[in-house]
């Protein structure tokens, strides 16, 4: 009987730690989530109506008129275009160099491999301002020659942006990658050579096609980090008109973003891609974060 | 001299020998390289010589020239003249420098001890099978997708004075009864770090759950059998377990600490309560005076407190590779 009885009181203890665990998670979820709600619920009241009706209140009008706004007063296509400029040849070199640099380092045994993945593991950790100042310099004294560059520098260009972003991640992509290729059980490298299939063949054509489950990890997640970097164009383009939608931000702000209810609008539009992300390639994305962390 | 030199040389390879020397010189250890062809060879070093080159071009020459900057007076223009220690000394003095090193060592406290244990936290709790673990995990991590640039404007959502959802719902957003969030320096650092604590947060949980799943099932069985209860099974068998991810994120947390630059800058440019040392670089690059010296110096300071979790991260995360 007593046996039942403290049976009965566990089991009733576990539901109710149960249910305060549930009760936790909610609440910190809708904390979570709180601040795009706002800002989601912002952008769709005009400002005038939050002026009538105060800024947290519920009624009057919604629409899309702060998003038509903003999209057109701010200009948002004519930076999402120098976003794609710079991201898109900057995610496929840096995937396809980091993928060549990993292919020696994991494949072949070198005197230097350590000594490379460190120095390569190193500059990717350390924060970009370190070295901006020097990097300003040799951005403005480095020759480029035309159509790559209008002023004969990388300063103020698209591909110097493009460079840097290539530059600063290899680091970590062939940190990820070269990890992803040891794995890879080394009879394919013998097999190559056995079949008479040059360096080249076999990174090409055995190597590369394993990897693609990495590749597509490291490209979500390098698009996502490159779309959303706000610091290198800052310093080191000039022309506003050239900015990258991440670093426009801050100049449109003030300049066409006047009232909040814009702001809110514009901040949702510039982060509609990497909500793409969110929904359509988390899986991809956690992968790619966890790639270069859970290999101890 | 030269003689001594000859008499060595001929020691180490008696003339009788040298041909020997020839012809073992494809040595076994090196049975990867006999098996290339000399177009092999070159394809590899171009296929490891253009990262390099690039990493080394545009990181690690800088790296090492703002070293070497941080002890001359160079303005840009002119000579570049050597002065010792001096931008060390005047840093002491910049009126700006001690407050941004207290803010990035506060910054990082903040991450250590609130931040990445609740990120931590979340990650234990729903590792567990619970209903709707999946939707509280999208939740949390959303903000991880998101530029610090668009955190910042979201927030700012937040903190407005007068338009703000924080004083609105507090009342305060009468004229001269308004809290500055973002304005008051001794407010605004506290404010930004919830914000970026925000995104930490998701960031830390995505990457612990991850180690979480990696754990042997059978380790938490074994410990159940034994007796023991979900809190001493964390503490005494899953913990120990999860050592290199904890020294990960112990390194993520640094890192993303010493990295702090975007929401300082949006707010404020980083002035006024938000400096850092990031932002000290950043304005004296673009600021109507540039001071490369001094910048440099300030970017060493910054180099200095870095290099010690970078080294201790590569030697956690390349140990196998070491020995």
């Amino acid at each position: 009987m007593s046996g039942i009885l403290t049976a009965n009181a566990a089991h009733r203890q576990k539901r109710l730690r149960r249910a305060g665990l549930q009760a936790f998670l909610i609440t910190m979820s809708v904390i979570w989530i709180a601040p795009i709600a706002w800002a989601v619920y912002t952008s769709f009241r005009p400002f005038s109506e939050t002026n009538r009706l105060g800024y947290v209140s519920i009624g009057g009008v919604y629409n899309f008129d702060n998003f038509v706004k903003s999209w057109t007063q701010g200009e948002l296509p004519h930076y999402f275009i120098n976003t794609v400029i710079i991201l898109v040849p900057a995610v496929i070199l840096v995937l396809l160099l980091a993928s060549m640099m990993a292919f020696t380092v994991s494949r072949y045994s070198w005197r230097f491999n350590l000594l490379l993945l460190m120095l390569f593991t190193a500059a990717n950790l350390l924060p970009p301002q370190v070295i901006i100042t020097p990097l300003f310099r040799i951005f403005l004294a480095l020759p480029l020659f035309a159509p790559l560059s209008d002023n004969g520098v990388f300063y103020d260009q698209y591909i110097g942006i493009m460079v840097i972003h290539v530059a600063f991640q290899l680091g970590f992509c062939t940190f990820v990658l070269s990890n992803y290729m040891k794995t890879l059980p080394k009879e394919l490298n013998e097999a190559a050579v056995v079949d008479g299939a040059s360096v080249w063949k076999t990174y090409w054509t055995i190597i590369m096609p394993l990897t693609r489950p990495a590749l597509a990890a490291l490209a979500t997640l390098q698009v996502t980090w490159i779309y959303n970097d706000f610091f290198w164009a800052l310093v080191l383009m000039k022309t506003a008109d050239r900015f990258p939608i991440t670093s426009a931000m801050n100049n449109l702000k003030g300049q066409f973003f006047t009232d909040n209810n814009l702001v809110a609008a514009g901040s949702l539009m510039i982060a509609i891609p990497t909500l793409v992300v969110f929904f359509a390639l988390q899986k991809q994305f956690v992968a790619g974060l966890t790639l270069g962390s859970t290999k101890g | 001299m030269a003689s001594d030199r000859n008499a060595r040389s001929a020691n180490a390879t008696p003339p009788a020998a040298a041909g020997g020397v020839a012809l073992s010189l494809p040595a076994p250890k090196k049975k990867h390289y006999s098996l290339l062809t000399r177009r092999d060879t070159i394809t590899l070093w171009v296929m490891a010589g253009v990262p390099t080159l690039l990493v080394g071009a545009f990181i690690l020459v800088p790296t090492f020239s703002s070293i070497l900057l941080s002890f001359t007076s160079w303005n840009g223009i002119g000579p570049i003249k050597f002065v010792g220690a001096q931008n060390y000394v005047d840093l002491l003095s910049y009126k700006q420098f001690v407050p941004a090193l207290e803010h990035n060592v506060i910054w990082l406290v903040f991450f250590l001890l609130i931040a990445t244990p609740l990120g931590m936290f979340l990650a234990v709790l729903l590792d567990k099978n619970i209903r709707g673990t999946r939707i509280y995990q999208s939740a949390i991590y959303m903000p991880v997708v998101l530029s610090l640039a668009v955190v910042g404007f979201i927030w700012q959502l937040i903190y407005a004075p007068e338009q703000g959802l924080l004083n609105n719902v507090l009342g305060k957003t009468a004229q001269g009864d308004q809290i500055s969030w973002l304005g008051n320096p001794s407010l605004n650092l506290w404010a930004v770090l919830i914000a970026a604590s925000w995104r930490q947060v998701g960031y830390v949980m995505v990457l612990y759950l991850a180690g979480l799943k990696g754990v042997d099932p059978s380790l938490r069985e074994a410990a159940s059998i034994d007796g023991a209860n979900e809190r001493q099974t964390f503490r005494h068998v899953v913990f120990p377990v999860m050592r290199p991810i904890n020294m990960v994120i112990l390194v993520i947390t640094v890192i993303e600490s010493l990295r702090a630059f975007d929401l300082a800058f949006i707010v404020n440019k980083g002035l006024n309560g938000l400096e850092l040392l990031s932002t000290l670089v950043t304005n004296n690059i673009i600021g109507e005076t540039s001071r490369i010296g001094f910048g440099s110096a300030i970017a060493v300071v910054l180099l200095v407190v870095s290099i010690g979790p970078i080294i201790f991260y590569l030697f956690n995360s390349l140990r196998e590779e070491i020995e």
